[in-house]
């Protein structure tokens, strides 16, 4: 009776999970061995995959070395200035704001995904392009400012494309903070600014590092961004990918950068997290 | 000014207005150094209001809050020699129970040696008997404990006050008598001055030696727990303090008695003073003594009997006054136990013991 219980509630569960698992599967996993395959094959003469065991795929690698220099630099440090911008947003909007126009204004936050990132980010190609703010300053004597393709450019693209996803989870966390924990940290004589360290800044690390690990993770992936407000100059590894699998259909050694982009990423992820969780971690318990 | 040395908190003419709502009014009220004093009344009376008006989370709209002999007016929470125990403690969830306790040592200029803050966090934790739980995490501590935890927080900085919004609230019957006799003792030993905000009247009859009665944003009255009990000034305070009869009655000019709305007429009681025209009198249970045999000025009907152990409450119908509740000790009625439902009972009490208002 019992086992056949357990039968059912497992057949159920199976049921419940097998969508997902079948997607992962086919969209995920399939294509990953793949792509792990065709990484240790060679370029079939007209473009493609023939299928051979090599390492020469890897030994490339450095001919890319500028665009996994450019994506494991630029995609943290957006995701970091990102951070810097989107906590005093989140945190205005979370504790300053008044409650009455809360929603409005976190609702503006959001509306910019309404429209495509395509589009936003070239409307930053002609803001930082020659008739853009470079012509305004060259109107009041300062010339020959370069703006566009260049870092600079990349990392503001990318912080206002990613703005949003990075306020969200710390307002959230931000929002449930108990406001008697501050006035607790005040009655304990704790000026503003120690309040902010000692008790909001730990207990909103659970939403900054949801934002932080979502935002990089995306970033490593970034492809427009660079693309249009980096120029040919500043490549990320999307670039690179696009470039090897589009133009020259060199599958073999787009598989490399990617297979190895992942193997970078998770573990980096790692490090990332066993800090995290021994800074925050057990804060978490407390908080989720 | 020359209370200055001897009251730790002062209220002079204070009101706290939130846009068009009053919260408090006409607020006057000295505790002197070392007081256990209780802001007592029912939830919305303003209580709450005033007590954070001295932690420094309100300001008033009008008059002064003085602790220690200074105007407080504009002076933030973190400058005030005060501490709080905040209602459900609001513990840091992230610090363990003696980086909680050391938070406020943090906090002081100059710095005190890390040494130093352990010793005297551990000093406050076993001050509240929770020596060797400085490592546990809040979320591992009962309710229970957690209350000392936030006692020994806002101890270990030596306020001038101690601040305690409906601190015993979360904890059960027992817990609550054992945690108020804690605190009574605690507050002797550290001879600093408590406040305690309550809507429970045992609570703040039990522990403080002022207790201060709030009623709709005002105080209706200050006074020891005993001469609240016992001289309340209002109907408002005989009935929120403890439990109590209310009787419709009539003192004519030139008479020397009072008659109840039954027609039955008793001797003017002291507290009567120069009441005239329809009143009401407020009698407590334990004042009345039941007797059987007829001779009582009040005769009635037991209605419901409740058997608290050493005591026992009446339900009575009095004739023509309606219900009247009694508290008696069991032993009471001499010739057996105790009364039973539906029995013919009088009511005996002295009429001195009558607490008159008028209607």
């Amino acid at each position: 009776m019992q086992a056949a219980m357990n039968t059912k509630r497992n057949l159920v569960t199976a049921a419940l999970v097998a969508p997902a698992a079948a997607w992962l599967c086919v969209f995920l996993v399939l294509p990953f061995i793949a792509m792990l395959v065709f990484a240790f094959g060679e370029r079939a003469p007209e473009g493609g995959y023939q299928a051979a065991f090599t390492f020469a795929q890897f030994a490339n690698l450095p001919t890319r070395a500028a665009a996994f220099w450019n994506t494991l630099v630029l995609a943290p440090a957006g995701a970091l200035l990102c951070l810097l911008v989107a906590y005093p947003v989140a945190y205005y909007l979370a504790v300053k704001a008044n409650p009455r126009y809360r929603l409005i204004l976190v609702s503006l936050v959001v509306v910019p995904f309404w429209t495509s990132l395509l589009v936003r980010t070239y409307a930053w190609m002609y803001i930082l392009g020659s008739r853009g703010i470079p012509n305004l300053l060259a109107m009041i004597g300062i010339e020959d400012v370069r703006m566009l393709n260049t870092p600079g450019a990349v990392l503001l693209g990318i912080v206002y494309g990613y703005l949003p996803l990075m306020i969200m989870p710390i307002y959230v966390s931000l929002e449930k903070l108990d406001r008697r924990l501050l006035e607790a940290s005040a009655d304990l004589g704790a000026k503003p600014v120690s309040t902010f360290f000692g008790v909001t800044l730990p207990l909103s690390l659970p939403g900054v590092m949801t934002g932080v690990a979502l935002v990089t993770i995306l970033l490593l992936g970034e492809y427009l961004i660079p693309q249009l407000l980096g120029g040919g100059k500043v490549f990320f590894i999307g670039n690179a990918l696009v470039d090897l699998f589009l133009q020259s259909r060199n599958w073999p050694f787009g598989s490399a950068i990617a297979v190895t982009l992942v193997a970078v990423v998770v573990v980096v992820l790692m490090v990332a997290m066993r800090i995290a969780w021994k800074v925050a971690g057990t804060r978490q318990v407390d908080l989720v | 000014m020359t209370s200055a040395s001897t009251n730790d908190i002062e209220f002079r003419s204070v009101a706290k207005r939130y846009g068009s709502v009053t919260a408090v009014s006409d607020i006057n009220l000295a505790v002197p150094k070392g007081a256990f004093v209780a802001l007592l009344g029912p939830s919305g009376c303003g209580k709450t209001t005033c007590l954070r008006m001295i932690g420094g989370f309100e300001q008033p709209s009008e008059g002064t809050v003085h602790v220690g002999g200074q105007p407080m007016n504009g002076v933030p929470a973190y400058r005030r020699p005060v501490n709080m125990v905040f209602q459900q403690y609001a513990l840091f969830p992230h610090l363990d129970v003696e980086q909680n306790v050391a938070y406020g040592l943090k906090q002081m200029r100059p710095r005190i040696a890390a040494a130093e803050i352990a010793r005297r966090a551990q000093e406050a934790l076993a001050m509240v008997r929770l020596g060797g739980f400085g490592k546990r995490r809040i979320h591992e501590m009962s309710g229970g404990q957690q209350q000392r935890v936030a006692l020994a927080r806002a101890i270990v900085n030596k306020p001038k006050v101690l601040l305690l919004d409906e601190p015993l609230a979360a904890l059960d019957k027992k817990l609550r008598t054992v945690m108020q006799i804690e605190l009574q003792s605690l507050q002797r030993e550290l001879g600093i001055t408590f406040v305690l905000v309550t809507h429970d009247q045992e609570e703040a009859l039990s522990m403080s030696d002022l207790v201060c009665v709030m009623s709709t944003g005002r105080i209706v009255q200050i006074g020891p727990p005993q001469e609240i009990y016992d001289r309340p000034a209002s109907l408002f305070v005989a009935d929120f303090v403890g439990k109590t009869n209310r009787i419709a009655a009539r003192i004519d000019a030139g008479t020397n008695s009072i008659r109840l709305a039954n027609g039955v007429g008793l001797a003017k009681p002291a507290s009567a003073n120069g009441t005239l025209g329809a009143a009401t009198v407020a009698l407590r249970p334990e004042a009345i003594s039941l007797v059987r045999g007829g001779t009582a000025t009040l005769q009635g009907t037991v209605t419901h009997r409740i058997f608290l152990g050493s005591s026992v409450e009446y339900s009575i119908e009095v004739d023509g006054l309606g219900d009247f509740l009694v508290t008696a000790d069991r032993r009471s009625l001499n010739e057996s136990d105790l009364a039973e439902p539906g029995e013919r009972i009088g009511l005996s009490f002295d009429p001195n013991a009558l607490h008159v208002f008028p209607a």
